[in-house]
């Protein structure tokens, strides 16, 4: 084994297992704020007893859940009844593996004493897999999640868990077009690249916020779709499906479902923070962007700070996924349909169309990569933000059967 | 259109639901800030004022006494009598002087619906239902409790329900 391969490996193991961690108590803390901040939110306090201000209620919770019994209905289909779980849970960590989460360390060439001689050269990218492809895996893995869901629902031989997993089926294949074609406005700014080519991107330029925020509200509103929270948890509405697809789930089995739905959360946030908010750029400085070559106090604080910087982000849209889901009330299924189809869905060809032509007069204007290119774009965006925003406020989007009654009457 | 469907008249112009899912989320996050109703149970209780429970709260019974500390009970058998629940159990004893008074009273808590009519019906203003909640116990036997026991209470008794004051003011 050469000492490069020997490197990669080592780099790469102690990435996986180290994220893999992060996530697993990123999801432990996340459900805590969700339980705490519902309670703040509603003038309660929340669990607050196991541990320091409850932060061992879950993992109480959790271990209650390995010692429950599994349930298996009658007349279930028993190998997709226990595949779904896991279907529903790997997506969700596995598309963490493309987001840059930190400044690159710089290479080390050392002499470890069992296993010899280990290199790694060049700057150590902070993203555990820096696919030339990222995007397409983000779309790849995110619409495998349905099939956790919709299988659940389809195998588990009830009527609500199938109605859950129906509509789990059709809100999150809608909400793919929406969260592809916003993605398509970002792949036209940035180029086909990696997501940490991204990132660079933004850093050289503005943050994607403003050069392309349309994009980020149609991804915005798609996360919140494609993650199955409110205001568009339809396939688990408890008022009218008990508990949706996972109904007849008991136990471990039972408790993945939030897990996912959790990690599926943080990813969303970690993705729109890379995506849109500069990943783990560290606004005003051009400090954060040199690449360390050398191993020194100064390589290694950035490390720290950007990584800092990148989960202040992540925890921001994070805490605002908590927050709207204490606030709006759940959308009726057609309401969602209308927003999805007849809204969301031209709204993105447009504006693939105009961010196209945009990107194109630029290049040929020869605009350089720097904050005048995005500020550009930041130009070309405010008209079509003030019109959607006038649009939602006035004429009201989200009207669809309203307007069919009133037509009735 | 069938007969009692009601058609929901909604303003076509004029909504804005984007400024009002801003105003929501701007009044749930007031709400993190402001001070919080949890009675925090084990160490704040009902009694320090911060919850207080009604007057008029029938929870377990109390047997008052006189001022030689026997319990008030004449034994007169109204309260099994009336009781829904058929939760007492008395036998009546009678000394020498012929002063009537309960060999054995027994309330069985679980059984008890906590009516209150025990207590409106006694002439003696003996047996009260009273305004208290902690009730757990080791074993189920313990919840059938003896005149011993309903004498040793020393909990507030219920004021229950006053026709002429029907709102408690």
């Amino acid at each position: 084994m050469t000492p490069d391969l020997k490197g990669l490996l080592i780099i790469s193991a102690i990435k996986v297992v180290g994220l893999f961690i992060a996530l697993m108590v990123g999801v432990i803390m996340v459900v805590w704020v969700e339980r705490r901040g519902s309670a703040m939110l509603q003038d309660r306090l929340g669990p607050n007893r196991i541990g320091p201000f409850g932060l061992l209620q879950n993992i109480a919770d959790g271990l209650k859940n390995f010692f429950k019994e599994e349930v298996m209905p009658a007349g279930a289909e028993p190998i997709l009844f226990q595949l779904a779980p896991l279907l529903s849970f790997g997506p969700a960590f596995l598309m963490f593996a493309v987001i840059p989460f930190a400044a690159p360390l710089p290479g080390f060439d050392v002499t470890l004493p069992v296993l010899g001689r280990v290199v790694y050269a060049g700057p150590m990218a902070m993203v555990v897999a820096d696919l030339p492809i990222g995007f397409l895996f983000i779309i790849a893995f995110s619409s495998l999640a349905v099939y956790g869901i919709t299988l659940a629902g389809w195998s588990s031989n009830s009527k609500y868990a199938l109605l859950g997993g129906l509509r789990a089926s059709a809100q999150m294949i809608s909400y793919e077009i929406t969260l592809g074609l916003s993605l398509v406005v970002v792949l036209l700014i940035a180029g086909n690249v990696p997501l940490g080519q991204v990132v660079a991107f933004q850093q050289q330029t503005t943050w994607f916020v403003l050069a392309a925020g349309v994009a980020y509200l149609m991804f915005h509103v798609g996360a919140f779709a494609e993650t199955n929270r409110l205001p568009f948890d339809l396939p688990e509405a408890e008022a009218e499906l008990v508990a949706g697809y996972h109904a007849e789930y008991s136990a471990m089995k039972y408790a993945i479902y939030p897990l996912s739905e959790y990690a599926a959360l943080i990813t969303m946030s970690a993705f729109i923070a890379t995506l849109f908010f500069g990943g783990w750029d560290i606004p005003f400085t051009r400090w954060d962007e040199q690449i360390a070559t050398a191993w020194s106090f100064e390589a290694v604080a950035r490390f720290g700070l950007t990584n800092l910087v990148f989960l202040i982000k992540t925890s921001f849209f994070i805490w605002v996924f908590v927050w709207v889901r204490w606030t709006l009330p759940r959308f009726r299924y057609d309401q969602l349909m209308y927003l999805g189809w007849k809204v969301l869905l031209p709204l993105g060809l447009v504006y693939i169309v105009i961010m196209a032509t945009a990107v194109l007069l630029l290049e040929r204007a020869g605009v350089p990569h720097d904050v005048r290119y995005g500020l550009y774009l930041f130009l070309v965006n405010v008209p079509l933000l003030i019109g959607i925003v006038w649009g939602l406020d006035r004429r009201r989007i989200v009207a669809g059967t309203v307007r069919r009654v009133r037509a009735e009457a | 259109m069938a007969i009692g469907v009601k058609v929901m008249r909604r303003p076509e112009l004029g909504v804005s639901y984007l400024r009002a899912s801003l105003k929501g989320m701007a009044l749930t996050f007031s709400h993190f800030f402001r001070p919080k109703v949890t009675m925090q149970y084990p160490e704040q209780t009902a009694q320090e004022g911060f919850w207080s429970l009604s007057p008029r709260w029938r929870g377990t019974h109390r047997m008052l006494t006189d001022e030689q500390g026997r319990a008030k009970c004449v034994a007169c058998g109204l309260c099994p009598q009336i009781c829904p629940a058929n939760c007492i159990k008395l036998v009546p004893g009678e000394d020498e002087q012929g002063n009537r008074y309960p060999l054995i009273y027994e309330i069985d808590e679980f059984r008890c619906v906590f009516c209150g009519y025990c207590q409106e019906v006694c002439p003696e203003e003996a047996i009260h239902v009273g305004v208290h909640y902690e009730n757990s116990e080791y074993e189920r036997g313990r919840f059938v409790y003896d005149l011993e026991r309903l004498c040793a209470q020393t909990h507030p008794v219920s004021s229950l329900w006053d026709p002429a004051d029907p709102k408690g003011e």
